[in-house]
């Protein structure tokens, strides 16, 4: 009774973590649009689109890295060696990588252009790979069997995996849902490809965080989750 | 000179005082009229050009024309005034030179998309002016200036940039009256310069809506002609912009475009003798009563007509006294009552007609929306249970408690009808009709009725019991079922906006891509969470519940146990190909991605994109015929080989031969090149060739239907049955070949591929139920529709297909061709369910599980769009988008129909056996 009692505690400790966590996120991605403005001249979201993304996912980037090997849940256990970390770091590097071509590939079979605008194209994939992979890479470490295991039904093991899931199918369906109103012939300026896709991704990446914790919160009583 | 946006208060409002002192000063002198004319909505260029040209307001008579061609066939000024000899010249906007394209005899657009230029557009227009006012050989010129437009849309009504512009056109206009006037000392008729705006300027600096600001536009006519008092200005007159066609046909002593609904301006020719007066008023009457004879049957009772013809009585009295020579008082006097009575004609005449919009028969088309929801509920009312085991599901056509109420339903109905077509004044489709056909409607309508209420009350007794099982069954629905759910409902909610239907190959492309990205997922966590699985079984016997939860998340699409022993028992004997063949499913999802990527690249069909150059048009491009003719040649082979492995010997050689016909035809219609005839261009007709190949498609669909009939009559095994299905298959595929553009025939070869590594790799492995299988066909049948290059747009039709083989035009089947080759893709695809679903015998009721879905499938989104349409019917784009779009759907409405008897017929095949 008591080790479920003191489970229940951890677990609200863990969700009020994840919950700044995700509130921090959200305001540095807020932030991003209006604190360059005072260093760039004429910058705004919309018309110079691309050194926005450039920042934002840096921002965001920064700020994943950052936090969640702060309050990271399970720190490594064993002490590695300096050797083996810069390897783990080389290879999260290059899964970002081939993750970011990936998502350009991806991108291109839904119908972008292949050779025009690819620098959008990229910049996007670039922006999608942040919002899902990278999250991943710093929970998970570059370790494709683990991603496999928290990406099936019931295979989280944690709360930090549930948030895992909810963000990164909300960001990608945020870039699905923002392709519809490219067809629309309302010529405005966030119909130009790729903004009203990375802005997709950004909402849907911001409800993911919002949504999560409050998720897991109104769900805790259903979560168990089976030691590895 | 017509400047873009040119709203009212530009000219006579303060900023008009201020920044055009020129025009001022004209209208001031009195030598302008001035009015403000009304634009009629869309206040976007081309309809306006078109309104203020033929004097006709687009969207009402555009319905007779051909509203795809960009050439404006109407009558219209310019046209009049190229056939009497006169010479126009333009500078402007290309769009007057897209509407009319040979009318002028010297011309030089400006493009109107890049809006941040506002400078550099009008210099273009103004840097030959000087020249051309110099010169003697033109006798109407027209300048279409865009800069204050570009402004208004850049920065609005009221940004500093406006008045220098006002400024720069007020300059351009002094300059061109000046020099007009100095040319007016040597010629005998005095000149015309016209300005006016096409539209308005929103507050927010756009336009194409209907807001004062930008319906009002200022139109000065300035003429030496003209003498006005001076000093009294008074506030200008309200007029149509459609006026201008007319004021101006008269001017220049052209006869009145026909479709103009416009009246003649009246204080234009004000001063003229009063026998012109009333000749001008009477030819612009008699012009405007024609069109309404044309447009409107009960004309007689149109109190503008009857208007008319009083004061045409009255006109022909004051001729006579006219030529009596009678100069007295009364005839001033009868001249000025038949010149009030004229212009009272005008006015109701004119305003008859504009109010004229395209009527609809409503009682007729609530009638068959009423029939098609009727039966779409019906048939998804009956969903849970068509796709249960046993596929069986009963109309209860003859309850008797229904009785009295159906009986009923057809009395009220036949006395609505009674009614509705008793006092109809208009001409109503179901009322025409005779009685036996209106009262079989009704009953059907009330057949209907009492059909669903039956339905919905057996349903709602069962409803306690069978909750629970749809909360079961609710919460087994994988990815896909949610992905085919999400997309088929979202396709329906686009149908509603106009640009989702110019661009729908978009969402379907959007939906298969989605499609195949879910199926890769579903490849990828089969294999290797499968075998992981199997692994944890393997080490964790003990551990039960573990194993009961991992069986449990995958029971929504594989049993693990069946599918690992079938593997085994299929490809134990061969342990490398097992590792290939993951691999090759692995791949399979995204092979299918890349070929409709490729496949888009083809055809660019939409109306957003369609400018963009496409491989298509690369390839049938007279400098390509080499690769052309390789590709085409490929294809066909291709096309045999993946058809030849499902053929019986002897259908496997008329293929072959009549895939060879093909290639003659094409090589005969002179689309490709045989190797050794280079240079000989002997271009015919290919009739024979095209029979030859007929010939072949007719054998193997007769072989077909043999085997299908020897399969119900000897009551031979199910495989007999599959053959004959694939043999009609490929018949079918042959006569696409040859029906297909010559660039197309790619298109033909994916479908076949896609078709080929789906059925390998992913429906059989992966075990989809039949109604998974058919929706996923279904989805692929529309992609194809527009991969081959078909859009919502009757433009894209491609009627030479009818005409293959055939010497001259014989409607049946050149109707039948030209459908078939339209709907290609989905009747292929649909016929290629057909032939998997019964070469899979372990499936009891699959076919009719598929029948029910595609006809379910196929009728949602139409009933939904016929409802869609009908509450959209003064949309702007109603006659544009929505009713070419309706009519595709009615024609694959019908196609789904005939599949569908088909897939039964089929069914009962199986059915009649013991």
């Amino acid at each position: 009774m008591g080790e479920r009692l003191q489970g229940s505690t951890m677990k609200d400790a863990d969700i009020k973590r994840l919950f700044y966590v995700h509130i921090f996120c959200i305001v540095s991605i807020i932030l991003t649009t209006f604190i360059p403005s005072f260093f760039l001249e004429d910058f705004s979201v919309l018309e110079t689109h691309l050194t926005w993304l450039c920042i934002c996912s840096m921002c965001v980037a920064i700020i994943n890295v950052v936090l969640y090997l702060q309050v990271k849940p399970n720190p490594s256990s064993k002490r590695s060696s300096i050797f083996h970390k810069i390897s783990r770091l080389l290879k999260s590097c290059v899964y970002f990588f081939i993750s970011c071509l990936l998502f350009h590939a991806i991108i291109v079979l839904y119908g972008a252009p292949l050779i025009e605008l690819m620098l959008e194209t990229f910049l996007f994939a670039v922006i999608l790979s942040t919002f899902t992979t990278l999250p991943c890479l710093c929970l998970l470490g570059p370790n494709i069997k683990a991603w496999l295991r928290v990406f099936t039904r019931n295979g989280a093991t944690s709360i930090w995996d549930n948030s895992l899931q909810i963000t990164t199918m909300s960001s990608v369906i945020g870039a699905w849902l923002g392709a519809f109103p490219i067809p629309l012939d309302w010529e405005r300026p966030w119909q130009v490809w790729p903004i009203s896709c990375t802005l997709g991704a950004t909402f849907g990446y911001m409800a993911g965080l919002l949504i999560s914790p409050v998720w897991i919160y109104r769900n805790r009583k259903q979560l168990t989750y089976k030691s590895r | 000179m017509l400047v873009d946006a040119l709203r009212d208060d530009f000219v006579f409002g303060s900023k008009g005082v201020q920044f055009m002192p020129y025009t001022k000063y004209l209208m001031e002198k009195g030598f302008a009229h001035n009015f403000i004319a009304e634009a009629k909505p869309p206040t976007v260029t081309m309809p306006r050009i078109k309104a203020l040209m033929t004097g006709s307001i687009p969207g009402f008579i555009d319905v007779v024309m051909n509203f795809n061609s960009p050439v404006l066939l109407e009558d219209n000024l310019i046209g009049q005034a190229k056939a009497a000899g006169k010479r126009v010249i333009f500078y402007g906007d290309d769009t007057w030179i897209k509407l009319f394209p040979k009318h002028f005899v010297e011309y030089d657009g400006t493009t109107s998309f890049f809006v941040p230029d506002f400078k550099e557009v009008d210099d273009n227009v103004t840097r030959h002016l000087d020249t051309v006012l110099k010169r003697e050989d033109w006798d109407i010129l027209i300048l279409h200036y865009l800069g204050l437009d570009h402004i208004g849309h850049l920065t609005g009504p009221h940004s500093s940039l406006i008045g220098p512009k006002l400024k720069e056109m007020d300059y351009i206009l002094k300059k061109i009256h000046i020099s007009l006037l100095s040319k007016e000392k040597e010629a005998s008729l005095p000149h015309l310069l016209v300005l006016c705006g096409d539209h308005g300027m929103s507050e927010a600096g756009g336009h194409g809506a209907s807001s004062v600001e930008e319906v009002s536009t200022p139109l000065l006519l300035i003429s030496s002609a003209f003498h006005r008092k001076m000093g009294n200005l008074q506030p200008p007159k309200h007029v149509q912009q459609t006026d201008l066609a007319a004021t101006l046909a008269v001017g220049l002593g052209l006869p009145i475009p026909k479709n103009s609904v416009g009246s003649i301006l009246y204080p234009v020719v004000e001063k003229r003798t009063m026998r012109e007066q009333l000749r001008f008023l009477h030819l612009n009457s008699v012009q405007l009563s024609r069109l309404l004879q044309e447009n409107v049957p009960m004309y007689e009772k149109d109190p503008g007509f009857q208007q008319f013809k009083v004061s045409e009585k009255l006109h022909g009295n004051w001729i006579k006294l006219y030529l009596e020579g009678n100069n007295s008082e009364v005839l001033l006097n009868l001249g000025k009552k038949v010149l009030k009575q004229y212009l009272d004609a005008l006015k109701t005449l004119s305003m008859s007609l504009s109010k004229q919009v395209a009527q609809y028969d409503m009682y007729s088309m609530m009638v068959g929306a009423i029939i098609v929801l009727e039966i779409t509920i019906l048939l998804l009312l009956s969903t849970p249970k068509a796709l249960c085991q046993n596929a069986a599901f009963e109309i209860p056509l003859s309850s008797s408690s229904f009785s009295l109420l159906f009986y009923l339903m057809v009395l009220i109905l036949s006395a609505v009808h009674v009614i509705i077509c008793t006092s109809a004044e208009r001409t109503c489709f179901l009322c025409s009709i005779s009685w036996l056909m209106a009262v079989g409607v009704m009953m059907l309508i009330s057949a209907l009725l009492c059909v669903i209420v039956a339905l919905l009350t057996k349903t709602f007794e069962n409803v306690r019991p069978s909750a629970q099982n749809l909360a079961a069954s609710s919460s087994g629905w994988s990815e896909l079922d949610l992905l085919i759910l999400f997309g088929t409902l979202g396709h329906v909610l686009s149908l509603g906006a106009s640009s989702f239907i110019e661009e729908e190959h978009q969402t379907w492309y959007f939906l298969i891509n989605t499609l195949c990205l879910a199926l890769g997922h579903e490849v990828f966590r089969n294999h290797f969470l499968g075998k992981d699985l199997d692994h944890n079984l393997a080490v964790e016997q003990n551990i039960k519940k573990n194993a009961k939860n991992v069986l449990q998340y995958k029971n929504d699409y594989v049993d693990v146990p069946e599918t690992s022993k079938i593997y085994k028992a299929s490809s134990s004997m061969e342990l490398l190909p097992k590792v290939y063949e993951k691999w090759l499913q692995l791949a399979s999802p995204w092979f299918i991605l890349i070929c409709c990527r490729l496949l888009r690249t083809l055809n660019q069909t939409g109306v957003q994109w369609a400018h963009r150059l496409d491989f298509g048009h690369w390839l049938t491009s007279s400098d390509h015929k080499i690769e052309l003719s390789v590709l085409t040649c490929l294809s066909l082979i291709m096309i045999f080989v993946l058809v030849q492995r499902r053929c019986s010997s002897v259908s496997k050689v008329a293929m072959a031969l009549g895939l060879l016909g093909v290639f003659c035809y094409r090589a005969a219609i002179g689309n490709v090149l045989l190797p050794w005839q280079r240079d000989r261009k002997s271009i015919s007709k290919g009739i024979i060739e095209a029979r030859f190949v007929y010939v072949f498609v007719l054998g193997i669909l007769f072989t077909g239907i043999k085997d299908l009939l020897k399969s119900q009559i000897i009551f031979a095994d199910v495989s007999i049955k599959s053959l004959g299905l694939w043999d009609i298959y490929n018949g079918l595929v042959l006569l696409a070949a040859l029906l297909l553009r010559p660039h197309n025939l790619p298109v033909l070869v994916f479908s076949l591929l896609i078709q080929a590594v789906m059925t390998k790799f992913i429906w059989k492995p992966l075990k989809h139920d039949a109604a998974q299988v058919t929706i996923m066909h279904y989805w692929f049948g529309q992609a194809f529709f527009y991969f081959q290059g078909n859009s919502n747009n009757i433009a894209t039709l491609d009627i030479s297909a009818g005409f293959v083989g055939l010497e001259s035009f014989i409607e049946v089947p050149a109707l039948f061709l030209t459908v078939f080759a339209t709907y290609i893709g989905p009747i292929l695809w649909a016929i290629h369910l057909l032939s998997f679903l019964s070469s899979e015998n372990n499936r009891s009721s699959a076919i009719s599980h598929a029948s029910f879905c595609y006809a379910l499938i196929c009728s949602i989104p139409v009933s939904a769009y016929i409802i869609l349409v009908t509450s959209l019917r003064y949309h702007l784009f109603i006659w544009s988008v929505f009713s070419p779009k309706l009519l595709y759907e009615g024609v694959h409405l019908f196609i789904t129909a005939t599949i569908c008897v088909f897939f039964i017929v089929m069914d009962q095949t199986n059915l009649i056996k013991p």
